[in-house]
């Protein structure tokens, strides 16, 4: 176990420098952001040359990026355009988006699976056709429309809830946020554990308990659930960076001040340590998702084990 | 096997605690931290947007950066936010005789927010530091009309000074300023932001300074957390005449300005001074008479390309003014931005009024729809080259594409042609502007230009002047440039802004550029919110808002 932990974060390393290079590679492609910082007004030669010197924009590629490494590894991720350190903005940030993520997170698993479980144990009746249709439909609006409509009615219509999030974005002003990043995931959590039960209520190990006598809550939760939780796990182990990641239209639209909101400011100014910065702490996240996810194999099903 | 199993059953055990853990620290957090940011009493909840600049006077080069330091600063003038007559602030007086030698006295009494004195060298000490290349300043070209600004920032290579020898500081309350060459007007630049005082904390402990600024205007900084929210209280220590009216504004920092127009309907916020096009029709029946709708010193305008043969020379001008009088400025500013444009008639704008310089149907036929004289013009002048034309524009902010097409359509309509006109967006304004600069544009491009001053002058010679600073078109004609010389070395207004229509009449006849439309500010309100108007740059006038 412990072994193949460590053997999993040494394989994380060339995972981040290749991941590291292609994002400040692909931001570098964008051109030269300096002229944009002057506005409509055309830059003056003088200056914008030396902002270039101070961001090593004056030098090859391969050499701004052996120096945004090494200041990586120093601890520093550069400088946003208004003068902030990278990691302020981090710290900011993340914290944000995390809370936003756990709300969605734990909205998708608490209502995905419970649903999932009622319609896969009723397949085919009544209650298994409405959450089919209903997760039809909450899969086929996109997140710019539920999330407009619902701050609209929540926050404006019944006044339920703040349209926006105040910047110290606490959890109960993320509720509504979360449960709009959240809508699209709850879905496919729904089909995902409402087909892998349906599957595996036919098989060896859930009838032997059944011959057993045990109760059916028992052999529901403990038997037939906890293995068809493994699809579900990886999903949602992948939906943690993708919301993460991913919450550009949720946040632009709550006025969060999260990760989305940092990349999307960073792109739109091409400030690549900004967008690098970010984007490699999301890959990290996203590793750790994964190996995170493949160590619950082992606990929801006793047949896997790690050496 | 049953040890096994055993195991894992604690393990399962343990993955519910740590979800239970979790489960409850949400509901914890639920019932815990409720929301706060209520409605203080007699705060203004205003929308911001981040500056992408640090905010420093001589560094902020736009309206967000630009609206905290109205607030805060107050300079040697200052612009009246209903005429825009530039009126004295902290100068007593500003005299000269020879249009290019001034003497400025500053007012005695005035202080800046951590108690130090506003001193001459207040001024100079700003302005140097605001001139040198080595501190980056974005507007340091303000301070090219000052004698030695060749010397702090040269083109090339390292400054050989570090003051502009042009500036002498002769008593507590004086210096003189020399120019480089005669400008008459030049007292009156002197209300933009990038002159404004700065005290000796910002340059003693600059990284200080920056997190939270101090000024000597009507309001302090109290808290600034980037990127979110800036809260500003009035000062009680301000002497001049526009003291604050409330109590403080909280700027709040949005990246989607539907969202601060949905707060603002909710009542989590008291002002937006930016209404989304999206919002444009629905926005009387929103908010009323707390709708505001009137003219900034802003005007967008088609660029030609001087530099490509195809576009340029005086067998081409027939071409450039039938392209002009082929778009449907009326229409387009009617449908496509609901009355928040006017169609342009001269190349200045309407909050110059007319003793500013500001002259409508200047432009002539020129700027008037008319199909059949347009085409007749565009064939005299050789036609569209190749038979198409692009109109470039940048497609990641602002919503161009929209007016492009429609401006295409139009010049479409009137060739009788589906492809005379394409638009052809640029994916971001960086790659815009290096376009711009790197003279890679092949046809007519859009050009939006936000006075930093209402003056005529500044609505010209940064814009068409041979090689200057935002001439994009590269566009010279020595005519216009003799003529902006000799309305900057008249001594009267009067023959000043004559000149500077003269020198105007000669882009009406060349068209360098199409003037479209002069872009108006836009503001909605709170009902809690009495008073509120908009100063030339579509900024609110903060101080003279009252609350409730």
């Amino acid at each position: 176990m412990g072994r193949y932990v460590l053997r999993r974060l040494l394989q994380m390393i060339p995972v981040f420098l290749g991941a590291t290079f292609l994002i400040f590679f692909m931001v570098y492609a964008l051109g030269d952001p300096v002229a944009a910082l002057f506005g409509d007004k055309a830059p003056d030669p003088a200056t914008a040359a030396r902002i270039r010197k101070d961001l090593y924009l004056d030098e090859p590629l391969w050499s701004q990026y052996v120096h945004y490494m090494g200041q990586v590894f120093g601890g520093h991720f550069g400088t946003a355009f208004n003068g902030q350190p990278v990691t302020e903005l981090m710290a900011g940030a993340f914290p944000v988006t995390l809370r936003l993520t756990i709300v969605a997170i734990v909205f998708e698993v608490a209502l995905g699976i419970t649903l999932g479980v009622l319609s896969g144990l009723r397949r085919g009746r009544g209650l298994d056709t409405s959450v089919l249709l209903l997760t039809l439909v909450v899969v086929s609006i996109p997140t710019f429309v539920s999330g407009t409509v619902l701050q609209y009615v929540f926050g404006v219509r019944w006044g339920w809830a703040r349209p926006s999030v105040a910047p110290e974005a606490p959890f109960t002003e993320l509720l509504l946020p979360g449960v709009v990043l959240g809508l699209v995931s709850l879905a496919y959590t729904t089909r995902l554990t409402r087909t892998s039960l349906v599957e595996n209520a036919r098989a060896d190990y859930v009838r032997t308990a059944v011959a057993k006598g045990l109760p059916r809550r028992r052999i529901v939760v403990r038997h037939l659930l906890r293995t068809s939780l493994i699809p579900v796990v990886t999903f949602i182990g992948t939906d943690i960076g993708a919301l993460m990641g991913g919450a550009i239209v949720t946040e632009r639209i709550f006025n969060i001040h999260g990760v989305g909101y940092q990349l999307y400011q960073g792109i739109l100014r091409q400030n690549s340590p900004t967008v690098v910065g970010f984007v490699t702490i999301l890959v990290i996240v996203f590793l750790l998702a994964n190996l995170l996810v493949d160590l619950l194999y082992a606990v929801l099903d006793p047949r896997i084990r790690y050496a | 096997m049953r040890g096994a199993q055993r195991v894992m059953r604690v393990r399962w055990v343990r993955v519910r605690c740590v979800l239970c853990a979790l489960c409850a620290a949400v509901a914890g957090a639920v019932a815990g931290c409720g929301g706060d940011s209520g409605s203080a009493d007699g705060i203004v909840r205003s929308s911001w947007g981040d500056p992408p600049n640090p905010l420093e006077p001589a560094n902020t080069n736009d309206v967000q950066g630009g609206k905290v330091l109205d607030m805060i600063f107050r300079g040697l003038k200052r612009y009246d936010p209903s005429t825009g007559e530039a009126k004295d602030a902290l100068a007593d007086r500003i005299t000269t005789d020879d249009q290019r030698t001034y003497t400025v006295t500053i007012k005695k009494g005035h202080r800046f927010g951590n108690g130090e004195k506003v001193t001459a060298k207040s001024f100079t000490d700003a302005w140097n530091y605001g001139a040198l290349l080595d501190n980056k300043q974005r507007n340091a070209y303000f301070f090219e009309y000052i004698e030695g600004y060749d010397k702090v920032h040269p083109v090339t290579g390292r400054p050989t000074a570090r003051t502009l020898s042009g500036l002498r500081v002769t008593g507590e309350r004086t210096f003189t300023v020399r120019l480089t060459q005669k400008f008459s007007s030049w007292p009156r630049t002197l209300g933009y932001n990038a002159y404004a005082p700065l005290p000796r904390a910002f340059f003693e402990d600059h990284a200080a300074w920056l997190k939270k600024p101090v000024g000597n205007g009507p309001y302090q900084v109290r808290s600034y957390d980037k990127g979110s929210v800036m809260k500003l209280r009035a000062w009680d220590g301000y002497r001049g005449p526009d003291k604050a009216r409330n109590k403080g504004v909280d700027l709040r920092v949005y990246t989607d300005s539907n969202t601060a127009y949905t707060d603002l309907q909710a009542g989590n916020l008291d002002l937006v001074d930016d209404v989304p096009a999206q919002q444009l029709k629905f926005v009387r029946s929103d908010l009323g008479n707390r709708y505001i709708n009137q003219p900034a010193g802003i005007i967008q305008t088609l660029t030609f390309p001087m530099y490509d043969r195809a576009w340029s020379g005086p067998a081409r001008a027939k071409l450039r003014r039938g392209i002009s009088m082929a778009i449907n400025r009326a229409q387009i500013t009617d449908r496509i931005f609901r009355s928040t444009r006017t169609p342009a008639t001269d190349w200045t704008s309407p909050v110059l009024r007319r003793q500013g310089g500001y002259q409508p149907g200047l432009c002539g036929d020129a700027c008037s729809y008319d199909p059949a004289r347009a085409r007749k013009l565009i064939a005299a002048g050789g036609g569209l080259p190749g038979g198409r034309m692009t109109i470039t524009y940048n497609a990641d902010t602002g919503s161009h594409k929209d007016w492009v097409d429609a401006v295409c359509n139009s010049v479409n309509t009137v060739l009788r042609s589906d492809r005379a006109c394409v638009g052809k967006p640029v994916g971001t304004f960086a790659d815009y502007r290096n376009k711009m600069a790197g003279k890679r544009m092949t046809g007519p491009f859009r050009a939006g230009w936000q006075m930093d001053y209402p003056l005529i002058q500044n609505f010209l010679q940064p814009l068409y002047y041979t090689d200057a600073s935002s001439n994009d078109g590269h566009w010279s004609d020595t005519g216009f440039d003799r003529l902006v010389n000799q309305a900057n070395a008249a001594p009267a207004d009067g023959a000043s802004i004559t000149a500077f229509q003269d020198a105007e009449k000669i882009l009406a006849r060349q068209m360098p550029a199409i003037p479209l439309w002069y872009q108006n500010g836009s503001a909605g309100y709170a009902p809690r919110l009495r008073e509120v108007t908009l100063n030339q740059f579509s900024v609110p006038v903060y101080s003279q808002i009252r609350v409730g």
